[in-house]
């Protein structure tokens, strides 16, 4: 598997739509534990990257990827810009140096990606955060390409891991993000932005799996 | 929601653009991306770039010009403003001597200024604000949050700037002030987000919450209402525990509104704060009272107490032409 610039806009496309029709669940969650703005501020976002799907296209994938963390930077705003921003800036950096040719070059730079959101957010697995989703997908990306699964296998493996990730949070007591002010009170409540990741992997996973069957 | 709205998506820019046109003497305003800027630019000293989400009025637009900011950055309501609005702002007001960020203490304004800062192709630095002794961690926070002591901080190191000291100066003066100043804050009512269109927490004609945040996250404790002076030295007291100032320190006393109570009570709670800390052996020199840090529409007010030493009141003192501070101009 290659990553495609063409893929990239595909998969903005398929982003958006998974969000919007998730909004009812990622609101709630929201409304509980968190300010109640993480939604629209997810939606707002992908909605400018497929607004710039034209200026995409023609780039190679990681200068995509970095124009993408640019844009997600001055849209979003709030923590999440700088968050989902640092994502996208540290798989172009990956990709820029190892190239996005094989799977496990996918991998590796997801994991960068995943790697440059913890140190742009300072926190770790455990803290009822979208680090409780992508944590585990990138340890399951990178683990499933090296045993040189097929593109199927690892698309299930990843979801597997993000929905456990999130189910995962649902007992932790928030610590980091919005919902740390309410200690104890967040338990048993999902975190927002685990749910948002959750729901973007799996429909991005579900997009890769229809392309190859 | 009774507010004066158009179009909630249009107020911010409704709002900044009567600002800049009120203060035309004193300010530029850029639109997208959003930031305002002294309307002459200053040579030869250090820029001093703030801002945050919108709804704390005057902070941080109302303190651009001579003697405090040089520009500042406004977000949407609540929400931090982007890295590409504090890189154009830093690229507009830089003078070749960096630049220094002041920035309140919120995870998004951190992230946001942290992102702009490694971007600018500049010396810059940041004084991070977290006077607010109230609660440690909080919703939007790691750390304490910064709240009106960021006006002590802004009004010196802006100050400071203008004697055409070097960076790391008015980094360690704002470093500093922000070390000996505590801030607690306690509401009455809750605020309304213009876009929730409703309050953003529940409470009752009888309750308050004591060290309420200034986007009304949660405080130390839902308690209930009492009379002015019981609550206030309730506040005096734990920003006394938190400064311990030895007999005879001098002070700097702010009163801040946040958004809807009038002076009248403002004043009620400056002379019983004032008291109490003169009881308590402090000296206070120097004194402010208004909405400088304001939660949009709450009921409720700040004591700040900011430990003065000789460098700090004459940054204090020396002469603010903003549309907020004003004085010796």
């Amino acid at each position: 598997m290659s990553l495609q610039t063409d893929f990239i806009c595909t998969a903005a496309l398929t982003i958006q739509s998974a969000i919007i029709s998730h909004k009812p669940e990622i609101e709630t969650l929201d409304q509980a534990i968190g300010d109640g703005d993480h939604y629209i501020n997810v939606l707002r976002g992908a909605e400018a990257i497929v607004n710039m799907t034209d200026e995409l296209a023609p780039l190679a994938p990681d200068e995509a990827l970095n124009k993408i963390a640019m844009k997600l930077l001055s849209t979003i705003g709030g923590a999440a810009g700088p968050l989902f921003a640092s994502l996208f800036m540290g798989m172009a950096k990956v990709a820029k140096h190892n190239g996005a040719n094989t799977t496990l070059d996918i991998a590796a730079a997801f994991a960068g990606g995943v790697q440059e959101l913890i140190k742009r957010g300072k926190g770790k697995v455990g803290e009822k955060t979208m680090l409780d989703v992508l944590v585990p997908v990138a340890h399951t990306f990178i683990f499933s390409a090296i045993e040189n699964k097929t593109t199927k296998e690892i698309c299930i493996d990843i979801q597997i891991a993000a929905d456990k990730g999130l189910a995962s949070t649902r007992d932790l007591v928030a610590t980091k993000g919005r919902a740390a002010g309410l200690g104890e009170r967040s338990i048993g409540h999902l975190d927002a932005g685990a749910k948002s990741c959750q729901v973007m992997i799996n429909e991005v996973c579900n997009l890769i799996l229809k392309t190859n069957n | 929601m009774k507010k004066f709205v158009n179009n909630v998506d249009h107020m911010l820019t409704e709002s900044l653009s009567g600002f800049a046109k009120a203060h035309a003497d004193l300010v530029s305003l850029h639109l997208e991306p959003n930031y305002l800027t002294r309307k002459n630019k200053a040579k030869n000293k250090v820029a001093i770039v703030s801002g945050g989400g919108a709804g704390h009025e005057p902070l941080h637009a109302g303190f651009i010009g001579k003697g405090m900011l040089d520009a500042a950055c406004p977000g949407q309501v609540f929400t931090s403003p982007t890295p590409d609005q504090m890189i154009a702002a830093a690229e507009a007001v830089h003078a070749d001597k960096g630049v220094l960020f002041i920035v309140k203490n919120y995870a998004g304004d951190v992230m946001n200024f942290e992102m702009a800062a490694e971007m600018l192709p500049f010396e810059n630095a940041t004084v991070l604000t977290s006077d607010d002794c109230a609660v440690i961690n909080s919703t939007f926070t790691d750390g304490r949050r910064g709240v009106a002591g960021t006006v002590i901080v802004e009004k010196c190191v802006g100050s400071m700037a203008e004697t055409g000291a070097d960076l790391q100066t008015c980094k360690a003066l704002g470093d500093k002030i922000n070390a000996q100043t505590a801030s607690i804050g306690v509401a009455l009512t809750s605020c309304t987000v213009p876009a929730a269109g409703k309050p953003t927490f529940e409470i009752s004609e009888t309750e308050i919450e004591m060290g309420v945040g200034i986007h009304g996250e949660p405080g130390r404790k839902r308690e209930s209402m009492r009379e002015a002076d019981a609550m206030i030295k309730d506040m005096v007291d734990a920003i006394l525990a938190d400064l311990e100032p030895k007999k005879g320190t001098e002070i700097l006393l702010l009163a801040n509104g946040l958004g809807a109570t009038p002076l009248m009570e403002l004043y009620l709670i400056y002379n019983t704060a004032e008291k109490l800390l003169t009881e308590h052996g402090l000296k206070v020199e120097r004194s402010l009272v208004g909405n400088y840090t304001t939660a949009i529409d709450m009921t409720g007010a700040s004591i700040t107490v900011c430990v003065l030493d000789d460098e700090i009141k004459q940054h204090w003192d020396s002469p603010a032409h903003t549309a907020g501070l004003r004085w010796g101009v």
